[in-house]
């Protein structure tokens, strides 16, 4: 097993790694381009920023180890309302509260994955959805320490390193959210090529061959579910300090269902369809439902279908594609 | 002890309805081996249909009940034809995608045409009266929907064990292959039983419109429950439906009665533990999709 992946993985590795090169700059320069095309929408960027968090982390367990889940707001919400409570609370230095929202979603993520793991296919879907309904009911209720309905609103936070402020029009939220997602989308990529990676895709693939190897599914896909809860909380935490605000959306059922919509529309399994999926769709979102909400509903629809019909990979794989056929 | 028999004869009325509506999904889950998050939406259209007829047209409340379980299945078994049948057999995740996406659809053309507000379905004389069960007064119309519930399950109990339809649709559910090649029309098996599924669903959305109001968002209201239910109840099988959907409903119904601000938190609660203890659900085989 380890030689032959050896001599598979030399000529791989640097492919890879130029890939991953690529896929970096694509995103600093998307980044950058759109800090100076957009410099009015910065905290809707950020907003994109933070949800692709998210939906990576959401990539983590269902792209990549194959669990289907319509409930991962809940490591999302649990980032965002360690966050904000934490902020009302008197911590107010950014970088520890990403940690702590980081670190909530770590704790958010294994207790999710013990429960989901022990379920299959529609099982595993339900177990879920009343996971974060019962996530999103239990906020709402707990009032005196999340705010209810009304959430958490107007967190103080300190300057980024003491020097730069939280301003007004967002910037250093926007560099703080790009550096994050720049950062975790090449360690995740990192991540799923390494041999624990492998070891997801193969429990992905063929669940009772790797049984019969002698390692374990739950344990593995239970590490696997509180490194993506880790990532989801981050984007949750990033969230909370980027908007000051924390919403009972962050932890709502509709959150996670589009979360996966994001990834399958993306492309599931490479880290760079869930941001290129964020990114189209929320923009998309964003610039039709303006219009009119059913309008976008019947958009959205058929959006969906024709992914489902026509691009089953995603972006990514379409542009994958157009790849393969130039080089050939 | 009025308490008591209250709770329970509501309990018992609900259970019907999302037995009505969810029946369906069970067995086209089960048959198709299809994640249908669509389902509620078809209940809608029948809603909606309905709503269209008596208020909008005046007519009968019974030519609105028949009028919605075809338009729906009119509507639903193009769509089998054209867009689930190319995603039998696939990933779990694309068809809750493409089902989602279908359901989006739905919902967005529906509010377009009748527009976004509440769609009521105006009862007929007969079914506003009170009736005595001797314990309490219930209103003519619940007594029919758990009726029109009794009479759903045992016409279906009766067309899948003993007509020759049920043998081949038991034998597609068995093994969908080994029955093909036995000479069973599977794919008309399949489209059939769709629409069975769809039309069951849309009779549901009206009838039972008192108890799930017919509103823009119906669909994604109630996904999740009829989801739900058919984990609990394991896809595929009636009994386990019936069984799933009166201890749902009485769980629900117990809650929002004793516990009307923790109701939701209560119910998604007992269904963790429920799925947790049967992840097959209670009379399901195991459903490898």
């Amino acid at each position: 097993m380890t030689a032959l992946s050896q001599t598979r993985a030399i000529p791989a590795t640097t492919r890879h790694g130029l890939r991953d090169l690529i896929g970096a700059c694509a995103i600093l320069a998307v980044g950058v381009g759109c800090f100076f095309l957009f410099p009015n929408n910065l905290s809707f960027l950020t907003i994109i920023l933070s949800i692709s968090l998210l939906v990576m982390s959401l990539d983590l367990v269902t792209g990549v180890s194959g669990v289907a889940t319509l409930g991962h707001a809940f490591v999302y919400g649990a980032g965002a309302y360690a966050a904000g409570i934490a902020s009302v609370n008197g911590v107010s230095d950014p970088l520890l509260l990403l940690l702590l929202g980081s670190l909530a979603g770590l704790l958010a993520g294994v207790v999710s994955g013990a429960l989901i793991l022990k379920g299959h296919g529609l099982s595993q879907l339900v177990i879920s959805i009343a996971l974060v309904q019962l996530a999103s009911e239990g906020v709402n209720k707990a009032s005196f320490v999340t705010g209810g309905s009304d959430g958490l609103a107007g967190l103080t936070i300190d300057p980024l390193f003491g020097i730069f402020e939280f301003d007004l029009w967002g910037r250093t939220a926007f560099w703080l959210a790009l550096a994050v997602v720049l950062v975790v989308a090449v360690l995740l990529r990192i991540l799923v090529r390494s041999p624990f990676g492998m070891m997801c895709r193969g429990i992905h693939q063929d669940r009772v061959r790797v049984r019969a190897m002698g390692a374990s599914v739950y344990l593995t896909l239970l590490k696997m579910y509180a490194i993506s809860g880790f990532v989801g909380g981050l984007g949750g935490a990033l969230q909370a300090v980027a908007t000051q605000v924390v919403g009972l959306d962050s932890v709502s059922f509709t959150t996670s269902a589009e979360a996966l919509v994001m990834l399958i529309f993306g492309g599931t399994g490479h880290i760079f369809g869930a941001l290129a999926g964020t990114f189209v769709f929320m923009w998309f979102e964003h610039s039709v439902s303006a219009a009119s909400p059913f309008h976008w509903l019947i958009l959205v629809g058929i959006l969906l279908i024709l992914v489902v019909l026509f691009a089953p990979k995603g972006i990514y794989g379409l542009v994958g594609r157009l790849f393969q056929h130039k080089e050939v | 002890m009025v308490l008591f028999f209250n709770i329970l004869s509501d309990a018992f009325v609900y259970g019907m309805v999302l037995f009505i509506i969810s029946v369906g999904l069970s067995l086209a889950m089960g048959l198709m081996k299809v994640v249908n998050l669509a389902h509620g939406a078809f209940a809608m259209i029948g809603g909606y249909i309905a709503s269209y007829i008596t208020q909008d047209q005046g007519m009968s409340y019974t030519l609105a009940v028949a009028a919605a379980v075809v338009g729906a299945i009119i509507i639903a078994v193009p769509m089998e034809r054209l867009l689930y049948r190319r995603i039998y057999g696939t990933s779990e995740l694309t068809q809750v995608l493409m089902t989602i996406g279908i359901t989006f659809v739905i919902i967005g053309v529906a509010n377009f045409i009748f527009g976004p507000t509440l769609k009521t379905i105006p009862l007929p004389d007969e079914l506003r009266q009170r009736v005595d069960l001797g314990f309490r007064t219930m209103s003519s119309n619940r007594v029919f929907i758990a009726f029109c519930g009794a009479a759903v399950a045992a016409g279906l109990w009766y067309v899948i064990e003993k007509t020759d339809f049920g043998i081949k649709l038991r034998a597609a559910v068995e093994n969908e292959k080994i029955a093909g090649s036995l000479g069973i029309k599977t794919s008309v098996i399949f489209s059939v039983s769709f629409a069975l599924a769809t039309g069951l669903a849309a009779f549901g959305g009206v009838i039972g419109a008192e108890l799930l109001p017919i509103e823009p968002y119906y669909a994604l209201t109630y996904m999740v429950m009829l989801l739900v239910v058919v984990c609990v109840g394991g896809a595929g099988s009636i009994g386990g439906a019936l069984a799933a959907c009166l201890i749902l409903g009485t769980v629900d119904t117990v809650a929002r009665y004793l516990l009307p601000s923790y109701g939701a938190f209560f119910f998604y609660f007992a269904v963790i533990i429920i799925v947790l203890m049967f992840p097959n659900g209670l009379f399901g085989r195991k459903l490898n999709v």
